[in-house]
């Protein structure tokens, strides 16, 4: 029986997010394409006033959700909450970072143009999307959005290894949205719909035995492989690597950021936010994904003699730490007080995006210099050559490793308190050695950068957009950790979350 | 009540140097001669206000002292907690003085000048991290100073070391934080758990989670352990002691005569304030243990150092010895053994702080620190000779000098409870007597060769720097009253703390006559 359709009512400025970054994409294209080249560092300013703008928007949006408490958007198809908003800002303040950086790195290249940044745009807006989809498919289109966007970055460097990784990506990266969209299906069989709201209300208002359980098991399966591939969780991170070390920094940076941060929105929708009731399933799963990245990724990293290939590691070794903070948001998940899991793994997310993506801007500068090479040794003297930069590096590189007075320090602090509040010793005493094991790595490329005898004399020139990134992401660095409670203050709120 | 002044000292004497190290850092490349001018005013500024401290510090209060607290991480239950007792007060003035001390007088020999400014900032930063440690109240404040600290001084050892030196810092730091990473777990569950056992609430203040939470005896001995690892490796007893012969080779003299002054006592801090203060029970419980690793620890240093041929090395194995006997004096439960062990911590710290310095300026003048190399020094060099027996006797424990008072008070106090362990450490004194003076013997007596022939005597600025490690050594042997008048309140308290929570009795000198078979009972 045909029913008429009734447009859903839009809340337009709560999309506000969305569309900007939207027509700023759309706009660099366009007026890109009629005007003629615009001065240098242009492209990369709008693209980086672009996603500001988006993410101060998101901060009002905040403050409307905080007075008048969480919602649905567009016909439940995306939440209107504040967990939506605190992945906004992240990656809002990540795609800054990165177009910032791009400017340098694309500057007399083919690339140099609007067309990058466009993509950059849409796929932070994908990356939102997921961080904010009420329903799965939704989230796959998020997902997708953002897989596209970054497969044609990861190959946009005409060179072997950048085309390698682009490929890589592509067909791994479909693989895994083939199998994240079967799971997708097998879930709608199991609970009926594919909105989160409708599926939590199914299963609170069915008794077990009338659930297709199998269905959903098999669904929830396959949505973990696909999402643990997203995430570059050991064992599904074979491909990260390859992927992190061909691909432009620019593009890794973004990666590592954007889109880590997007597909844990994502894996804490689909599992804590939609699956609460599958908890004691699901659980084991990620306590299993979460001890195999931390020692796989942090015992891989120290091997490696390629910087970028190291951080690849230690990403997966992050998102090893991510997923202790999953494990714990799952012990109670769904309940009345649900415990600082969902928080903590929001706020080492908003602070990872930032640091990495530092991390990766001072890998271009330096790689750029030395004709591309990102091995270890053109790292040697640094110190002696750029000490402000070396300082800055140290910084990352410390906080990455979790030394205290430093934004990953309280990162670190966050999941593993979230982890020994729900008495998981095991995973958070493994999780704590692992990150020893990932300080040596950061120690080697500090121990370059300081004490190595320089192979280069020339001081790398930094371009000052590529700086103001760097001292940006220092800047937070230090200052989140010397006062964690700036940003502790105001994410209690993320928790209460809309579906 | 001398808590209640109004300048917030011991916030200062965490901050000032954490202030000074950020203006080194920011003072001009071109002027290397502004940040050593900052880095003395600052650290002689905080020698200052410890001393300052010292004078106003009231000897017959048994609590804590000049006590500032501030909201920090309201989200987490975490503020900015400090005070001082008598057991880290002699501990913070050692601090306050020792840094100025090697920042004024150890040359860093750096070949261009510029890199001063790295080197005093770390330094300073260090200062910081190691007096947030001593003084902090708060769990959670106390794990980040700890971990702190081992970033300045892995650039330290890293930076101005001698030929092994990245090895050694990567060991020292990767070591310690293995170590830390149990820690901060523990701080976690200990946090958590005494929220659900009785506190009813999240906070990382030391003493209202002491006061306040009972935990199960078996939690409480895992949390225990979970500090106890951290703060073994720090001291270091003995089979997690490897790192240390290489850091303290290996460091530049400034950062030998930190580690070995003040930043060792961290971990014997560590299990004073934490382990037996927290976790009165499990420190009970696995007092054999320590007891047995503190007496290996005792003499496999004494044998180790006898056996070094190199100077610096035999100081450091030393190291391992005399913290053998500090750990010893902690697990004794006696109010004259702990007494004795906050005392040894200063009195090492004093006089191995002393004895790396003065190796640092045989090293320096002869570029070696081969005991094979060297003979003959007294001849030409009487004076330095001079300074080296004392401090040397110093750290042998003769009395009249500090060594003796810590050393025996331990040894005596320890005799009460742990008579059997005593015995055997005992004859650590015997040894290190033996590999001291066999050291001394070999270096100092004797004809001196060609290139020895030429060795210069102690210079005034030299002396100068070496004064008041003597004058310490000196007073303190022969009048300990004032240090442990002022001790003693603090660990009479703590006796009492783990007296009420575990039942343990402490034995009496008199008791023991009449009934020794049951006077290490409970």
């Amino acid at each position: 029986m045909p029913e008429q359709f009734i447009a859903p009512s839009i809340d337009w400025f709560a999309l506000s997010p969305y569309l900007v970054m939207v027509a700023g994409a759309l706009g660099l294209l366009v007026v890109g394409a009629l005007t003629p080249r615009w001065p240098r560092g242009l492209y990369s300013l709008v693209s980086a006033l672009t996603a500001t703008s988006a993410g101060v928007l998101a901060v009002f949006i905040w403050n409307d959700v905080a007075e008048m408490g969480p919602g649905t958007l567009v016909g439940g198809a995306l939440s209107h909450d504040a967990f939506a908003q605190f992945v906004t800002i992240a990656v809002c303040a990540a795609t800054a970072l990165v177009a910032l950086v791009t400017d340098a790195e694309v500057r007399g290249t083919v690339l140099e143009g609007p067309e990058i940044h466009a993509l950059l745009l849409t796929a932070a807006t994908g990356a939102m999307v997921m961080g904010a989809s009420n329903d799965l498919i939704v989230l796959f289109l998020g997902l997708e959005t953002l897989s596209l966007a970054l497969y044609v970055l990861a190959a946009s460097e005409r060179t072997a290894a950048g085309q390698e990784a682009g490929m890589k990506y592509f067909i791994l990266g479909g693989l895994a949205s083939a199998v994240f969209l079967y799971g997708i299906a097998l879930l709608y069989g199991g609970a009926r719909s594919t909105n989160l709201g409708e599926i939590v209300a199914r299963f609170q208002s069915t008794v077990a035995l009338e659930r297709n359980d199998s269905l959903v098991l098999a669904g929830l399966a396959l949505l973990i492989v696909g999402l643990g591939f997203k995430v570059a969780a050991a064992p599904f991170h074979v491909w990260s690597p390859d992927v992190y070390q061909g691909a432009p920094t620019h593009v890794t940076a973004f990666m590592a950021s954007v889109g880590k941060a997007a597909a844990f929105a994502a894996m804490l929708r689909v599992l804590v936010i939609a699956l609460p009731f599958h908890r004691d399933d699901w659980r084991p799963v990620i306590w299993v994904l979460a001890i195999a990245s931390l020692v796989i990724g942090s015992t891989l990293a120290v091997v490696q003699t390629d910087v970028k290939r190291m951080l690849a590691f230690s990403s997966v070794s992050h998102a090893g730490f991510l997923l202790v903070g999953v494990e714990a948001a799952g012990h109670r998940a769904g309940e009345q007080i649900s415990g600082d899991g969902l928080e903590s793994v929001l706020v080492y997310l908003a602070l990872y995006s930032v640091l990495v993506v530092g991390t990766f801007s001072i890998v271009a500068v330096v790689s750029r210099h030395a004709g591309g090479s990102t091995d270890i040794s053109v790292f040697a003297g640094l110190g002696r050559r750029r000490p402000v930069l070396a300082l800055a590096l140290t910084i990352l590189l410390l906080a990455q490793a979790g030394v205290p007075l430093t934004s990953g320090f309280v990162a670190k602090w966050g999941v593993i308190q979230s982890a020994v509040a729900e008495r998981s010793y095991a995973i958070a005493i493994i999780a704590m050695v692992s990150a020893v094991i990932a300080a040596f790595l950061y120690l080697r490329i500090m121990v370059s950068a300081w004490l190595a005898d320089p192979s280069e004399v020339e001081p790398e020139p930094v371009p000052a957009m590529t700086g103001v990134a760097i001292a940006l992401a220092a800047a937070v660095t230090l200052v989140v950790g010397v006062y964690p409670e700036l940003l502790l203050g105001w994410t209690d709120a993320v928790s209460n979350f809309a579906r | 009540m001398h808590g209640a002044v109004d300048f917030p000292l011991l916030s200062m004497l965490v901050l000032v140097p954490a202030i000074g190290s950020l203006l080194v850092a920011l003072s001009p490349r071109r002027r290397p001669e502004y940040a050593k001018l900052i880095a003395t005013v600052t650290s002689v500024g905080v020698g200052a206000m410890s001393v300052w401290m010292l004078r106003a510090f009231d000897s017959h209060s048994g609590g804590f002292q000049f006590v500032s607290r501030h909201p920090w991480i309201e989200s987490w239950g975490i503020s900015w907690h400090l005070g001082v007792d008598g057991i880290s007060l002699f501990l913070v003035v050692l601090t306050g003085v020792l840094f100025p001390l090697a920042i004024v007088g150890i040359d860093p020999h750096n070949d261009d000048p510029r890199r001063d400014k790295p080197y005093f900032a770390w330094l300073l930063l260090l200062e910081a991290g190691v007096m947030g440690s001593f003084v902090s109240l708060d769990l959670f404040l106390f794990f980040v100073c700890f971990e702190i600290v081992l970033v300045p001084m892995y650039f330290l050892i890293g930076g101005w070391g001698y030929e092994g030196r990245v090895g050694a810092a990567t060991k020292f730091f990767l070591y310690t934080m293995l170590g830390s990473a149990f820690m901060l777990v523990s701080i976690l569950a200990t946090v958590f758990i005494a929220s659900a056992n009785g506190l009813g609430r999240i906070t990382f203040d030391l003493v209202e989670l002491a006061e306040g939470a009972s935990f199960a005896a078996s939690t409480g001995r895992w949390l225990f352990f979970g500090f106890a690892i951290a703060f073994a490796v720090k001291v270091p007893v003995f089979p997690l002691h490897t790192w240390l012969p290489d850091a303290h080779t290996q460091a530049p003299t400034a950062g030998s005569v930190v580690l070995a002054g003040v930043m060792l006592k961290l971990g014997t801090y560590g299990f004073l304030r934490f382990g037996l203060y927290l976790f009165p029970e499990a420190a009970r419980w696995s007092r054999p243990l320590w007891l047995t690793l503190a007496v290996i620890g005792i003499i496999y240093g004494a044998i180790a150092a006898t056996m070094q041929g190199d100077l610096k090395r035999l100081v450091a194995y030393s190291s391992v010895a005399h913290l053998g006997f500090i750990v010893l004096g902690t697990f004794a439960f006696t109010s004259q053994a702990i007494t004795g062990s906050v005392m040894q911590m200063v009195n090492h710290g004093v006089s191995t702080g002393a004895l790396f310095l003065m190796v640092g300026m045989i090293y320096e003048r002869r570029h070696t620190r081969q005991i094979a190399d060297l003979r003959g020094l007294q001849h030409v060099a009487p004076v330095f000779a001079a300074a080296f027996t004392v401090v040397m006797l110093s750290s042998i424990g003769v009395p009249g000098l500090n060594g003796f008072v810590g050393e025996y008070l331990i040894l005596i106090g320890s005799f009460l409870t742990a008579r059997w362990w005593v015995v055997v450490a005992a004859t650590g004194v015997i040894l290190a007597a033996l590999y001291l003076l066999w050291a001394y013997q070999r270096v100092f007596h004797g004809e001196p060769d060609e290139e020895n022939r030429s060795f210069p005597e102690l210079r005034w600025k030299e002396g100068l720097v070496l004064l008041p490690f003597i004058g310490i050594i000196v007073f303190t042997g022969i009048y300990p009253k004032p240090m442990l008048e002022r001790i003693e309140p603090a660990v009479h308290d703590l006796i009492e703390h783990v007296s009420d929570r575990t039942g343990y009795v402490e034995p009496q000198p008199a008791a023991i006559s009449i009934d020794d078979e049951h006077g290490e009972g409970e």
